[in-house]
């Protein structure tokens, strides 16, 4: 664990600035989150990431700030969570209480809701830039299973409109079946190659 | 008083809602309209449209937004730290086992499992964000108008994405200064 004051400032202002640019609620911050501490600063795992997000998902609480917890905790410690947390939720403490004075105002600004429409549209193409690098990692891995949920998990949210969580927890117990029925077969074979060879754990 | 009610009831939020920002709305809703009378239904509304219109969970703006009209700017950090007390508590808890126990081969495979799901859950929220964007509506449906600016500032965005590789904060203050523009001018 890295606890250099200049990591802990770089945190602080990272999920600061992230925060300030979650339009469009929960998941938004994970592409985002991603950019930042796996690809440019190196801080978490590609993996890792995923795995943070899917706690953060599962937890009660924002997912924003959840993740931000997360994140917090695995660079610096608790104090590193507490400093995520703060940067979390200081920008729309901020921004709410400026706008709560005129809100009327600020509902009805045309200017406004013009910049919003434009940078939802820009929201929208960074989650697809990110969508489009991680599912490109599942295929590559060239494994049935994943494959399999992936596209199972988005039917079931997308098109028959389940909750996150119950997904979330039959996904999961899919994984661990998947490992207890090879370690099960591997017993049984004694490693040899089994029925279902795209399959392997990781 | 206030502020324990403040804090009582934000926690409550915080602690009970699970999955995100939608799933809060009726939790919000009961706690803050109906049993505590802090906001009427109309200022309800209007708090969870600018929820939408500006950064930040749902849960942290209401918190903000019902603190302020309370009791001012302490009951604003009153009412949003006790929307997140449960969050840091659990999480913390979670993020304690998930790095001590993710070694073993039961947690890989349930992770494993979920990494996946995690990655169709983004694109989901993603495609939502789209037709919002495209349609002005979360769902698709028959007739809706296909705004042209919006779909060109999403494609203009996506490809600069994919060839620069930009600092994505960059992309969308651009795509939201130029929207503006464009949609002004056209």
């Amino acid at each position: 664990m890295q606890k250099s004051k200049t990591t802990l400032i770089k945190l602080f202002t990272s999920t600061l600035k992230l925060s300030a640019c979650t339009f469009g609620g929960g998941f938004v911050i994970i592409p985002l989150m991603r950019r930042k501490f796996v690809e440019e600063l190196g801080w978490l795992e590609e993996q890792e990431m995923l795995d943070l997000a899917a706690i953060a998902q599962s937890a009660p609480g924002a997912i924003a700030v959840n993740a931000s917890i997360l994140v917090g905790y695995r660079v610096a410690g608790v104090l590193g969570a507490l400093l995520t947390v703060l940067g979390t939720i200081l920008p729309p403490l901020i921004i709410i209480s400026v706008i709560s004075v005129f809100y009327a105002a600020f509902r009805d600004s045309a200017i406004v809701s013009l910049v919003m429409r434009g940078m939802t549209a820009g929201v929208a193409a960074v989650i697809c830039d990110v969508v489009i690098n991680m599912a490109g990692g599942v295929l590559k891995s060239k494994r049935v299973l994943p494959v399999l949920v992936m596209l199972g998990a988005f039917a079931a949210v997308r098109f028959l409109n389940v909750n996150n969580v119950p997904v979330i927890l039959l996904c999961g117990a899919i994984g661990a079946a998947d490992v207890f029925w090879q370690s099960r077969s591997g017993e049984r074979h004694h490693g040899a190659h089994h029925g279902r060879g795209a399959v392997r754990p990781q | 008083m206030t502020y324990f009610q403040l804090i009582w009831s934000f926690f409550k939020i915080g602690l009970f809602s699970i999955g995100g920002g939608y799933a809060a709305m009726p939790l919000i809703e009961q706690e803050v309209v109906d049993l505590h009378g802090w906001l009427t239904m109309r200022e309800f509304a209007d708090i969870m449209t600018i929820a939408e219109m500006t950064p930040g969970p749902i849960a942290i703006n209401s918190a903000t937004f019902v603190g302020i009209r309370v009791a001012g700017v302490a009951g604003a950090v009153v009412a949003t730290v006790g929307c997140v007390l449960p969050s840091c508590a659990i999480v913390m808890a979670l993020a304690y086992v998930y790095y001590r126990y993710r070694g073993l081969g039961v947690v890989k495979g349930v992770l494993s499992g979920l990494r996946p799901a995690v990655i169709a859950m983004i694109a989901s929220a993603g495609l939502s964000l789209l037709t919002l964007s495209v349609f002005g509506e979360r769902e698709i449906t028959p007739g809706a108008h296909l705004d042209l600016i919006a779909a060109a500032l999403f494609l203009g965005a996506l490809i600069v994405l994919r060839w620069k590789k930009p600092n994505p904060i960059y992309v969308m203050a651009g795509a939201g200064i130029l929207g503006a523009a464009l949609y002004t001018i056209i």
